[in-house]
């Protein structure tokens, strides 16, 4: 079984974030930048299969600057077999029709049987990437698996719906799924994987430059619709204050 | 411009995104049809009859009877295909988030997701765990564009009179090839979150389990619910049940006490609608921050003990 995932690189939630001059992005000589962590469930999805069935391969699949070659070998003293690095030499693709054509280009001959994805990513929240790519090479797809089970062609795998409701639904493979945080414990690498990690592949391709779809134009810090009080004093004044808005303010009591 | 407001069947009735969608549509201006498709159709149908809209039509058909990826993404392509609105419009819910995408790639137009606001002719996006807001645009003739729970209030749906038809599609049985079992839940509700006054919310902040009956003394003292973020639930220190934000409750109590939830966007659509919020959390930038009420920056683990205290010996 041949498995894809496809990691990203983002913005750790740590990260400093100062918007740079021309408000297109932030300055990110000054950021921190860690895995997507939603894709570390879907690594660890990827490993917990190929180990059960006992053969395969897990492929991680990244598009970005040269930077996101780190994430890559991350997942790779996880325990993942190989890379694929889409690279980016210019701006930083944000439009996901765009960067799933890229993908595409890069991987159609692989023939992976499955492509798991995290559900979305902590920087630009798009949410379909993996799915874009399902459908681009005329996969079966299904979003937010909380559970999944192999057998043979299909997939069975337990998506999670509103307000505390799940549906199972069964995918002839190949198929590409967006996996769920929680659904397992991600492993860390260790220093055995870490040093192997070193020796194995990282194939590089360019990046295709398909027609925009869409544009980020700017960012900007989000105007506040509320007033909010801000109570940032010492102790005993902060919980003085609580009681009184408790009391008087929301009349709780 | 002809603007298609795709319709979302929620057990039988409109899901209140949709209505939320079309208020969208009204509010960007244009002819609004209505798509609804399924077992369900002619009693949503119904509901749309009294809204101002041009039309809506039905789609009914066996293998979109119930929601599923395959035919959902087929039926909306041929529907879209020929009708040629600009601007498809639905709410972002977890259903539109598993077929959307496909419809965009089939199609090959862009699919602009989890919109909070208008600003002309750009779509405001929430980015970076919810700390900045994008503006992205659209150069394309058609596009997708799908609004975040609460972006637009179901209140402000301009009503009016309108009619449905039928509309044929053919999908070829082939381009199923997956199989959806019935929706379940998965344990029992112990509380009723949806509609409690007061409620006590336990974020990441509260740092381990055994830190987790803070929150419950809390409550009591309070004479409150106890609910969650999803880290917490998925870290095992409270049943799913409690859980508030997109997979979990919607919320809209007197007063949501938060602790330690940093407010990312899967939490906030949850109990932005609260008539009262108030955070407290460490980190000063933290998104809930943003739409509370108050926002008390500081510790859990020394505040609330200290309240507690306070509250029991006035």
């Amino acid at each position: 079984m041949k498995i894809a995932v496809l990691v990203k690189q983002v913005i750790g939630s740590e990260s400093a974030l100062e918007i740079s001059e021309d408000n297109a992005w932030v300055k990110e000589e000054n950021a921190s930048f860690v895995m997507n962590p939603p894709d570390n469930y879907a690594i660890e999805e990827g490993l917990l299969i190929r180990e059960k069935i006992g053969e395969g391969e897990v492929v991680l699949v990244s598009q970005g600057p040269i930077r996101v070659q780190k994430v890559i070998r991350e997942g790779l003293a996880k325990g993942a077999d190989r890379g694929i690095h889409i690279e980016e030499s210019g701006q930083i693709e944000t439009d996901p029709l765009s960067i799933a054509k890229s993908i595409v280009a890069a991987i159609k001959d692989e023939n992976f049987d499955l492509i798991f994805s995290g559900l979305q990513s902590d920087d630009m929240g798009m949410g379909q990437t993996g799915i874009l790519v399902g459908e681009l090479l005329g996969m079966t797809t299904a979003t937010l698996a909380i559970e999944t089970e192999i057998d043979k062609e299909k997939i069975r795998v337990k998506r999670e719906l509103e307000s505390g409701w799940f549906q199972w639904v069964t995918l002839q493979t190949p198929s590409s799924v967006s996996i769920q945080s929680g659904i397992n414990q991600p492993r860390y690498p260790s220093l055995r994987g870490i040093m192997g990690a070193k020796k194995k592949e990282i194939k590089v391709f360019q990046s295709q430059n398909a027609e925009k779809k869409q544009s980020l134009d700017k960012v900007f810090i989000p105007q506040t619709s509320k007033e909010t009080e801000i109570i940032d004093t010492d102790l005993n004044s902060a919980v003085d204050r609580i009681v009184e808005i408790l009391k008087s303010e929301v009349k709780v009591f | 411009m002809n603007i298609l407001v795709i319709i979302e069947d929620s057990r039988g009735s409109m899901h209140r995104m949709s209505k939320e969608a079309i208020v969208a549509a009204q509010k960007i201006g244009g002819n609004i049809t209505a798509l609804v498709i399924g077992d369900n159709a002619d009693a949503i149908s119904e509901e749309l009859s009294s809204i101002d809209i041009e039309r809506t039509l039905v789609v009914k058909h066996d293998l979109v009877s119930s929601y599923n990826s395959d035919g959902y993404a087929e039926v909306v392509t041929q529907v879209i295909k020929s009708m040629n609105p600009s601007t498809i419009i639905i709410g972002h819910t977890y259903q539109t988030r598993d077929f959307m995408p496909r419809v965009s790639a089939k199609l090959d137009i862009p699919f602009i997701p989890d919109i909070v606001g208008l600003e002309q002719d750009y779509y405001i996006k929430q980015v970076l765990n919810s700390k900045l807001n994008a503006s992205i645009s659209s150069s394309a003739d058609m596009k997708i564009l799908s609004f975040q729970s609460a972006c637009f209030s179901e209140e402000d749906m301009a009503s009016g009179s309108s009619g449905s038809e039928n509309i044929d599609v053919n999908p070829d049985s082939s381009l199923v090839r997956s199989s959806s079992e019935e929706p379940f839940q998965e344990s029992a509700p112990e509380v009723d979150l949806e509609s409690a006054e007061l409620i006590v919310s336990v974020g990441r902040g509260i740092e381990k389990e055994e830190n987790i009956p803070i929150a419950f003394d809390l409550a009591s003292a309070l004479g409150a619910e106890v609910s969650a973020s999803r880290p917490v639930v998925d870290a095992g220190w409270m049943p799913s049940f409690r859980q508030v934000g997109s997979s979990g409750s919607t919320v809209s109590p007197k007063l949501y006490f938060s602790l330690g939830i940093s407010g990312a966007i899967q939490h906030v659509v949850g109990m932005k609608g609260s008539k009262n919020i108030l955070a407290i959390n460490k980190d000063p930038d933290a998104p809930i921050f943003e739409i509370a009420d108050y926002a008390v920056v500081g510790d859990v683990l020394e505040i609330v003990p200290k309240l507690i205290e306070t509250l029991e010996n006035p």
